[in-house]
């Protein structure tokens, strides 16, 4: 089985947003909710960077590690995901998370959280497949059909991709030698407690 | 000092508070790297994960969303509080509070209950009145829901969640997190009238030394003078009030997420909030202890508010004999001071 994982080759990226609006209109995710964001790093000046950051899907997931009611898994693929009717709103994954992944809808006033959403690698959740029950919690099952996440297929300039992480690695790995330089696979080490070595 | 000094006083302080917390906040951003010919060198600038993470705990930018939080592209620290959280907290939640138990445990065992040495003479003193024995219930039962509702955050998946499945354990978590959230006002109350009215009998005195080097009551042969309060109480009270503020100031932030704090001053608070909570889960485990099951006569004192006298002589004679004096148990044949019988 394949591990799939998501790489932003950050130096290709050009903050269109592609990513962040394909992710947001695929699922019909809420006002105010952002799956996928893109942060641009030294604005402006010279060697700005930008890297589309959404759920990383990481290895030993210590969203996962750290749920007071144990409401994630994660599936073959390596693919992380959570149920809504499970979670508490509790707020722990997004302390945990080093990516800010977990977001949760304002139900109330003052910190009430809602149900968590966050990226689900386009692969729903535990409800059966391709279900309205499903779409209408967790968004598309592109997985279940076969196909990559939305964002790394929009992405304009082909700096966001997913799938397999090994196909992925060896993708970026062949761009920097070719053109010469590269910032990195952001977030890598972090995730998955590896780098790829450039 | 006059109007306008204190006015200058009050803005020079906040001018130098929110240039501390500008500094905190902000991201120091890399150096521009200049070239050989003095422009900048875009190549030798370009944003590095490894020196960014180096120069601050997280890594942040420029967004197109509204929400602050957003920036943050990264912050490694949260993996350091998983491991805080699911591993160290849950070994230091086992050991100090079944430590406490076990230690409860054998003091029972060895020592038994510790016995009004007179045995009782049936003529009763009033220790608390109805006041103090209401904001004392208010507090100890506010703790006791919070208590037992925090645990299930740290350890219902261990414990309570294989039993009754993850459907009502998620359940009974969600009424837990409320009632938890909730009930923090009623312990803040009970701890603020707790403090209001017992200050005053808790500050520490020189008789304090006396009792424990006398072995606090607990050996028989010796003698441990006490005010109303003897210097284990006195322990219990300032620790209470100690760890009670700790974990309120931290528990609000936690319930106002971000209001004041950033996410490295969210997961602090929770650690704080953690580690002071289960402390003090121990101490009044031991409370508990020492007020029900360790001591006879002990316990009436906060359910009735009357103790026996032999009691009283016996643990709290410096406080004994300023009751007597206030109030001589002549004029009351075994009845409760002042109260008319009900």
């Amino acid at each position: 089985m394949a591990r799939v994982k998501f790489l932003c080759d950050a130096d290709r990226c050009i903050e269109c947003n592609a990513c962040v609006t394909a992710c947001k209109n695929e699922h019909e995710v809420p006002w105010g909710i952002n799956r996928r964001r893109v942060v641009t790093i030294n604005d402006g000046k010279p060697g700005e960077r930008s890297v589309s950051m959404a759920c990383m899907h990481c290895t030993d997931a210590p969203c996962s590690a750290v749920c007071p009611v144990s409401c994630f898994y994660t599936t073959a693929d390596g693919v992380v995901l959570h149920s809504k009717d499970l979670c508490i709103g509790c707020g722990y994954c997004f302390y945990a998370c080093p990516f800010g992944a977990p977001q949760y809808p304002k139900v109330g006033n003052f910190g009430s959280r809602g149900k968590m959403d966050k990226c689900t690698y386009c692969a729903g959740g535990p409800e059966d497949d391709s279900t309205p029950a499903e779409y209408a919690k967790y968004g598309a099952n592109r997985l279940a059909e076969g196909k990559l996440p939305i964002c790394a297929e929009m992405c304009s300039t082909k700096s966001l991709l997913a799938g397999d992480g090994a196909i992925i690695a060896e993708i970026y790995k062949e761009r920097v030698m070719k053109r010469g330089y590269g910032s990195g696979a952001w977030g890598w080490t972090t995730a998955y407690h590896e780098g790829i070595a450039v | 000092m006059t109007m306008m000094r204190h006015l200058a006083r009050i803005c020079s302080i906040i001018i130098a508070a929110s240039a501390i917390l500008t500094l905190i906040a902000a991201t120091p951003v890399p150096a521009q790297q200049l070239g050989p010919d003095g422009a900048p060198n875009p190549t030798a600038s370009v944003a590095n994960e490894q020196k960014l993470l180096q120069q601050s705990p997280r890594i942040e930018g420029e967004i197109a969303q509204p929400n602050e939080r957003e920036r943050v592209l990264m912050q490694p620290a949260g993996r350091q509080w998983d491991y805080f959280h699911e591993v160290l907290l849950h070994w230091l939640g086992a050991i100090v509070i079944l430590g406490m138990i076990a230690a409860l445990a054998a003091a029972y065992l060895i020592m038994g209950r510790i016995r009004i040495s007179k045995g009782r003479s049936g003529q009763k003193v009033r220790r608390f009145n109805p006041f103090e024995r209401f904001s004392h219930w208010l507090t100890a039962i506010s703790f006791v829901v919070l208590g037992l509702t925090g645990l299930n955050i740290t350890f219902g998946k261990i414990l309570l969640l294989p039993v009754i499945g993850p459907e009502a354990f998620s359940s009974e978590s969600q009424l837990a997190k409320y009632t938890h959230n909730f009930v923090s006002v009623s312990f803040v109350i009970g701890l603020v009238l707790i403090v209001a009215i017992w200050l005053k009998d808790n500050i520490p005195q020189k008789g304090d030394i006396d009792w424990i080097k006398q072995g606090g009551g607990f050996i028989k042969s010796k003698h441990a003078p006490s005010g109303r309060f003897n210097a284990g109480e006195k322990l219990v009270f300032w620790f209470a009030l100690g760890a009670g503020v700790a974990v309120i100031i931290s528990g609000y932030l936690l319930i106002f997420p971000f209001y004041v704090t950033n996410i490295a001053g969210m997961q602090l608070a929770q650690i704080v909030h953690a580690v002071v909570a289960i402390l003090f889960i121990a101490v009044i485990i031991a409370h508990i202890y020492i007020g029900t099951l360790g001591m006879e006569g002990a316990f009436e004192a906060m359910a009735t508010g009357d103790v026996d006298l032999n009691w009283a002589k016996e643990h709290h004679d410096v406080w004994l004999e300023e009751q007597l004096t206030r109030e001589p148990l002549s004029s009351r044949s075994g009845q409760s001071s002042g109260a008319p019988a009900e």
